[in-house]
């Protein structure tokens, strides 16, 4: 008989799609992140520094690239005997087949997975989060309070406070009621979507509520519980936490990492951050090369300028080449006399010859204002550009372009060429 | 696969002088982010090699932590594996290697019972990619009984620290020479033969009970007419690892990009055990020119046609030039460092200044308190 005391389970289905052509053909978690890391890395390791071995990852959402990154979770010492990390996609039943509808059904069609375990609490996460954090002490503190239900919370600045689930607790920390995006926040805790539950009530919850429609916690089944006066505690965290929804947000914690001591330090012998590498020969800088307050992954080849910028693994960057506040995945090559200012380019893209990419003035997106509402210029994976072209700012694109696709070798700000199902 | 592989990783070189103090020639750090017996071992895996014993005995302590998980080299199968053995006291006997010959000899279990029928013996102090099966068939096709991978030197190399051999027009080795006092030959020995299994036991067994010890006085060069021992000649890069100023230039041989391609770019690649470092960090003020960081490096100063190793850390306004700094050095603000090797670990004081020659590279060794960040 296998018997945990805690697993977690990490919701990493999700399509982040205001991440925009990032998010075209991979799911958020697996985004690249600080240069050769994905996002899923932290709450991954997290768990193993947590001590916590067996982790269900459930997956919907373009799930080859994660299912390739986690495999059998070897990076993070998840490959266990007894445990380890499962990814659990949905699937057919005799009953028919269902999606994943929202957070709690994806849960509660893995119960069976779950008892497997017989876990005594349950650790729920969200594969989209910057952060590091001892969900054992959260652990401690749960059973301290003699909780159901604890939810880690983090104080916000009150005038963000309208952004984001807040709970509202009494003196003890127990949780008095909740405000979902409130216009009058009456506190600041923000809700960081980490919950831990004490499983037999979860389980319970989760039957009660299963044919509510896209039954989610936030929304469903931590209203029933609190309803039914189930204690439910806030843990307060105040480390580093960031949610990379948005294209700018995204920049921006990158852009962080490359400060000299960063808010979040990814060089501290503790707590370290696993990822998946196939790389492991050093980086080259050439003579002619300059580079400053950046970050360089494994294997790059630079030969021109990188300034304030952060560069994945197997990157080349040939001579003339100027990239200032860039983010860089892996294997891109950037070819001789290329200009980019504030631009993210995805995995595997080739870039031409003495291209200008991040050009003239913002201007607002013909293509997708929700998404694109900053100046950068986002290229998807796999992309290529042809030799002398210009990019403008607040710009998307994604697949093989060639130089037909720009008229007079120019993309205005604000515009987007998406070349649909091309496969190369 | 018809062979099963052996890495000699037990020897000591008084000419790499204090860089052997703590660790074994094979566990050398090359290149940035790996260790010389990296590129051997690689070689077998990609060869798909399943069995592969490295014998080891100086310093061994060093190699054992390197090759302490197979995976990265993609053994530990149940078809085969990596196996180290160190000199071990049996009923028979309590000696060290006594020689190349003696240790294959002390681990002749190992040969017998494995069922391939031949086997690749390798040096853990060589710098090379070679497909072993390319070589293997061509061992077949001559008919050879030993086959010995062979490198021709350019004529300004010094070759007296190598075995020589002469070969006929068949390739068949007609003169092989220990550390020739003087030779007009140019070919030399990689320390990389294939012999099948049942000879290799046979010679093995003959050699011991005569008291021969070396693989290469006692079989190489005493059967060198009785056996038919055939040269393959290595047309790519090849360096081995035998003294400092080896060491030093096959380091900074990497800042060649033809060098890197073919070992980085260049299918199959070359494994290591990885460390999950970040990505090294350059901070405002960093010139870094012509050189080879690897990961977890974190960069204030200046760097020039140097190499630096796994979590070096090279604080303001220091100028390092024409050195190789290994891994997990701190070193402190307005340091000058030229023409060194600094020994792993090291905290090297702010203001200090190490200078030495292209003719005499200083070898750093400083063990000062570390005040962790």
């Amino acid at each position: 008989m296998i018997k945990k005391e805690m697993i977690a389970m990490l919701l990493a289905g999700g399509q982040g799609s205001r991440l925009g052509v990032l998010t075209k053909n991979v799911a958020k978690p697996a985004v690249s992140f600080g240069g050769k890391y994905s996002i899923i890395d932290f709450p991954l390791s997290n768990c193993i520094n947590s001590g916590i071995d067996t982790v269900g990852v459930l997956t919907q959402y373009q799930p080859l690239r994660l299912n390739a990154h986690i495999g059998i979770g070897i990076p993070w010492d998840l490959d266990r005997n007894r445990g380890g990390v499962t990814v659990l996609q949905p699937y057919e039943s005799q009953s028919g087949s269902d999606w994943y509808s929202g957070t709690a059904n994806a849960i509660y069609q893995n119960i069976e997975y779950i008892d497997t375990y017989n876990p005594d609490y349950v650790l729920i996460l969200s594969g989209d989060h910057i952060y590091k954090m001892d969900y054992e002490v959260m652990l401690e503190y749960h059973k301290a309070m003699g909780a159901e239900l604890t939810i880690a919370s983090m104080p916000v600045p009150w005038e963000e406070a309208s952004r984001f689930g807040i709970t509202v607790t009494d003196d003890n920390s127990r949780i008095i009621d909740f405000q979902e995006k409130p216009k009058e926040p009456k506190s600041n805790l923000a809700s960081m979507g980490i919950y831990i539950f004490s499983w037999p009530i979860l389980r319970e919850a989760l039957i009660k509520n299963k044919d509510v429609p896209e039954c989610d916690f936030g929304k469903h089944i931590i209203p029933y519980l609190f309803n039914a006066k189930k204690p439910i505690y806030a843990y307060e965290f105040n480390g580093y936490w960031k949610d990379v929804g948005t294209l700018d947000s995204y920049w921006q914690s990158n852009m962080e990492l490359v400060s000299i001591i960063p808010e979040f330090n990814l060089y501290e012998e503790y707590w370290k951050i696993y990822t998946k590498t196939d790389i492991a020969a050093p980086q080259f800088i050439s003579g002619e090369s300059k580079i400053e307050r950046s970050l360089i992954s494994e294997g790059c080849e630079i030969h021109g300028e990188v300034h304030n910028s952060v560069l994945g693994e197997g990157v080349t960057v040939e001579a003339g080449a100027v990239i200032e506040d860039s983010i860089i995945m892996a294997n891109v090559t950037i070819n001789a006399g290329t200009r980019l200012n504030k631009a993210i380019i995805a995995e595997g893209t080739t870039i031409g010859k003495n291209c200008v990419i991040g050009y003239g003035d913002f201007a607002p997106s013909t293509y997708d204002a929700r998404v694109y509402n900053a100046e950068l210029a986002t290229i998807g994976e796999n992309s290529v550009i042809p030799d002398g072209v210009r990019i403008g700012r607040n710009t998307a694109i994604l697949g093989a372009t060639s130089r037909e696709d720009y008229p007079d070798g120019l993309l205005q700000s604000g515009g987007a060429i998406i070349k649909e199902g091309d496969r190369i | 696969m018809r062979a099963i592989g052996i890495i000699l990783a037990g020897g000591n070189n008084k000419r790499m002088r204090e860089l052997s103090r703590k660790r074994a020639i094979s566990a050398m750090p090359v290149a940035g982010s790996f260790r010389s017996i990296d590129f051997s071992l690689s070689n077998m895996s990609n060869s798909h090699v399943q069995r592969v014993a490295v014998l080891t005995q100086y310093n061994s302590r060093s190699l054992n932590q390197h090759l302490s998980s197979s995976k990265w080299w993609d053994f530990g199968r149940k078809q085969g594996g990596l196996y180290v053995y160190t000199p071990t006291i049996t009923a028979e006997h309590s000696d060290w290697f006594r020689g190349t010959a003696d240790a294959l000899y002390q681990n002749l279990v190992f040969l017998k019972e494995s069922h391939e029928p031949y086997v690749i013996i390798a040096a853990g102090d060589g710098i090379y990619k070679l497909d072993y099966n390319k070589v293997l068939e061509y061992h077949i096709e001559k008919k050879a009984d030993i086959t010995v991978v062979v490198k021709s030197m350019d004529p300004e190399d010094d070759i007296s620290r190598f075995g020589c051999v002469k070969m006929n027009d068949d390739n068949r080795i007609v003169e092989f020479e220990e550390k020739p006092m003087a030779t007009d030959a140019n070919i030399i020995s990689c320390g990389i033969y294939i012999i099948r299994r049942r000879q290799l036991i046979e010679l093995l067994e003959k050699a011991n009970d005569e008291d021969r010890y070396d693989f290469v006085k006692d079989i190489l060069v005493r059967y060198k007419n009785v056996k038919r021992i055939y040269g393959y000649k290595m047309q790519t890069y090849w360096s081995n690892i035998a003294s400092v100023e080896s060491y030093y230039k096959t380091n900074m041989d990497f800042l060649s990009r033809d060098v890197r391609d073919f070992f980085f770019k260049q299918a199959p690649g070359i494994y290591t055990r990885l460390e999950d470092n970040p990505p090294a960090k350059y901070n405002p003020d960093c010139s870094v020119h012509n050189s080879i960081v690897a990961s977890g490096c974190i960069i204030n100063g200046t760097v020039e046609n140097s190499v630096l190793f796994r979590k070096v850390y090279v604080g303001n306004n220091c100028v390092i030039k024409d050195s190789i700094i290994l891994n997990d050095v701190y070193i402190g603000d307005n340091t000058v460092i030229e023409n060194c090797i600094v020994e792993s670990r090291d905290t090297i004081r702010a203001n200090t200044t190490y200078i030495g020659t292209k003719d005499d590279i200083k070898i750093v060794i400083e063990k000062n308190e570390r005040y962790s960040m």
